[in-house]
């Protein structure tokens, strides 16, 4: 499998890993059974994602993107973290290899689905504005996406 | 990062110089077609006969029994496909074999599948070993072949091969061995194992790619698989590869002269890295610790994902894979340990070191410095491990 000098970097150096001791929206995606489970940590203020971070159990495409979607949304206002797509994320990355690109959506939906736990802190329902995030189970029978 | 230390042996091997030495001549001014009748093509005919006895002699086989073809895959096709439809003539359409053969094998039965076959899968235990009682009670009246390999190429465990030809020699029927991970490794018998067919490759001893053999004993008339010119006795047709064929005795040759101060080496190699990784916490070793190739270790670390360890293991110039090579770019995590009772999530985390006469103690000494290093990186940021460590807590 050739994964790209960027994935390579990515995944060698990620950047902002571990946990985040004051994020106010944390979300978990993926499951074990698969071999990917992606947790986003963001703190938002005043509509901005002021600092973000991840843990991630997965190949190296998994950290790669995690890493780099946190890139790609830091500093950034939770309304262009939300339209965040996996093809921004592959792009970034100079693509990923086909059986791969399950890793690219994994990330984006981290990201959704800390931006759900945000506001549903704020005591509002977040459905509306992020939509359905595919619900983390770990019987899931099928694996990638 | 450059191959520093080259640990997938198990996947393929370099070419040895002695096997790179005897190829040349073929490469270069010995260019003849084995069947032509001039010098130059008797040349090319006694290289390829000669290896033939080569090969036979380091299996205790005839020469008359081997035949030469393109590798594993195919003589694990070859034997199972032809076995299969010369047994079918007398209405037996039931093969039994294991659940963790190499997917040459297990590929090949579902194609059969397909075309009515029946087929039994022994379990291979805990221990990643064959019952042969489980095997006697899985034989039926209809029972074609049993085809079961020598070797597993995932965890190493070496099968009960002599009790299982035994037991189909008195059952009358066929049995078919890969010994893909165990000719030029291990001592192969053909005549005590008394099988009727075994798979053989050249590269995983040293020798080219691109070459193999198949086993097939004498007086078993079985349907060819390639069809064409008279080569190898009318059996497989194809202008022989005669390069190849002479790189594979000479590397099977000295693979079995040096192999009993090898693998004493290589078992105590073997046995300390597996000492050493089994200190990291929440490690296991997959497999029979015994009953193993010599230079095979497969291990599984909780909390962390296989193919992130092997790609830091590349970045410190460790060659190594997780299950085999052939599986990588799937996404499901590897039959053979799931079929040992491993679950998805610790499947996912595995490792196949494997070595060779061209490894050294100080190969050992830098994996055990880099791996406990890694694992640690990889678990610091895995989710997955804090949760295994948190419900620790709460029991």
């Amino acid at each position: 499998m050739a994964y790209s000098e960027k994935v390579m970097d990515h995944f060698a150096n990620p950047r902002n890993v571990g946990e985040l001791p004051d994020a106010n929206g944390v979300g978990e995606v993926g499951n074990s059974r698969c071999g990917d489970i992606m947790k986003m940590y963001i703190k938002v203020e005043n509509n901005i994602i002021v600092d973000v971070s991840f843990k991630t159990f997965g190949c190296g495409a998994a950290i790669a993107t995690s890493s780099m979607a946190t890139e790609l949304i830091k500093g950034k206002s939770v309304d262009d973290a939300l339209k965040l797509t996996n093809k921004a994320v592959m792009e970034a990355l100079d693509g990923l290899p086909p059986v791969k690109v399950h890793c690219s959506v994994l990330a984006e939906q981290a990201i959704k689905a800390a931006l759900s736990d945000y506001y549903r802190r704020q005591g509002i329902d977040p459905e509306p504005i992020v939509g359905k995030i595919p619900e983390h189970d770990e019987h899931d029978e099928a694996c990638g996406v | 990062m450059i191959n520093k230390v080259y640990a997938d042996n198990a996947a393929t091997t370099s070419l040895s110089k002695e096997a790179l030495d005897a190829m040349m001549p073929y490469l270069t001014e010995y260019y003849g077609n084995p069947s032509s009748l001039y010098s130059l093509g008797v040349k090319s005919r006694q290289a390829v006969e000669n290896s033939r006895e080569i090969v036979a002699k380091c299996i205790n086989a005839e020469p008359k029994e081997i035949f030469f073809l393109s590798g594993g895959s195919e003589a694990d096709n070859w034997a199972i496909k032809s076995a299969a439809q010369l047994c079918a003539k007398k209405g037996k359409k039931h093969i039994i074999t294991s659940k963790f053969e190499h997917h040459a094998v297990l590929h090949t039965l579902d194609a059969l599948k397909k075309q009515g076959f029946e087929v039994t899968y022994l379990d291979v235990h805990e221990d990643g070993i064959v019952r042969p009682e489980e095997l006697e009670k899985a034989i039926r009246e209809d029972t074609a072949l049993v085809t079961i390999m020598f070797a597993n190429n995932e965890i190493g465990t070496i099968q009960p091969v002599k009790e299982i030809g035994e037991i189909c020699k008195k059952r009358g029927i066929l049995f078919h061995t890969d010994a893909v991970q165990a000719v030029g490794t291990i001592p192969v018998d053909a005549k005590e194992i008394g099988c009727d067919l075994l798979s053989m490759s050249a590269h995983k001893f040293h020798g080219p790619k691109g070459v193999g053999a198949l086993f097939i004993r004498k007086g078993l008339r079985f349907d060819n698989f390639i069809d064409g010119g008279a080569q190898e006795s009318n059996r497989r047709a194809g202008t022989e590869n005669v390069a190849g064929i002479v790189g594979m005795s000479v590397a099977l040759k000295h693979s079995c002269e040096i192999m009993s101060e090898r693998n004493s080496r290589l078992e105590k190699m073997r046995d300390r890295l597996i000492d050493g990784l089994l200190k990291i916490d929440r490690s296991r070793i997959n497999g029979d610790r015994v009953r193993r190739l010599p230079g095979n270790v497969n291990m599984c670390f909780h909390g962390i994902e296989g193919e992130s360890l092997l790609l830091s293991l590349d970045l410190k110039g460790i060659s190594a894979s997780s299950g085999s090579a052939c599986t990588s770019g799937s996404l499901d995590p590897s039959h053979v340990l799931l079929a040992i009772g491993l679950p998805h999530e610790v499947a996912h985390g595995s490792l196949r070191l494997s070595f060779s006469d061209n490894n050294t103690e100080e190969d050992i000494d830098y994996i055990l410095e880099v791996i406990p290093q890694i694992v640690s990186t990889l678990r610091a940021m895995s989710p997955l491990w804090e949760k295994i460590i948190k419900n620790e807590k709460n029991i």
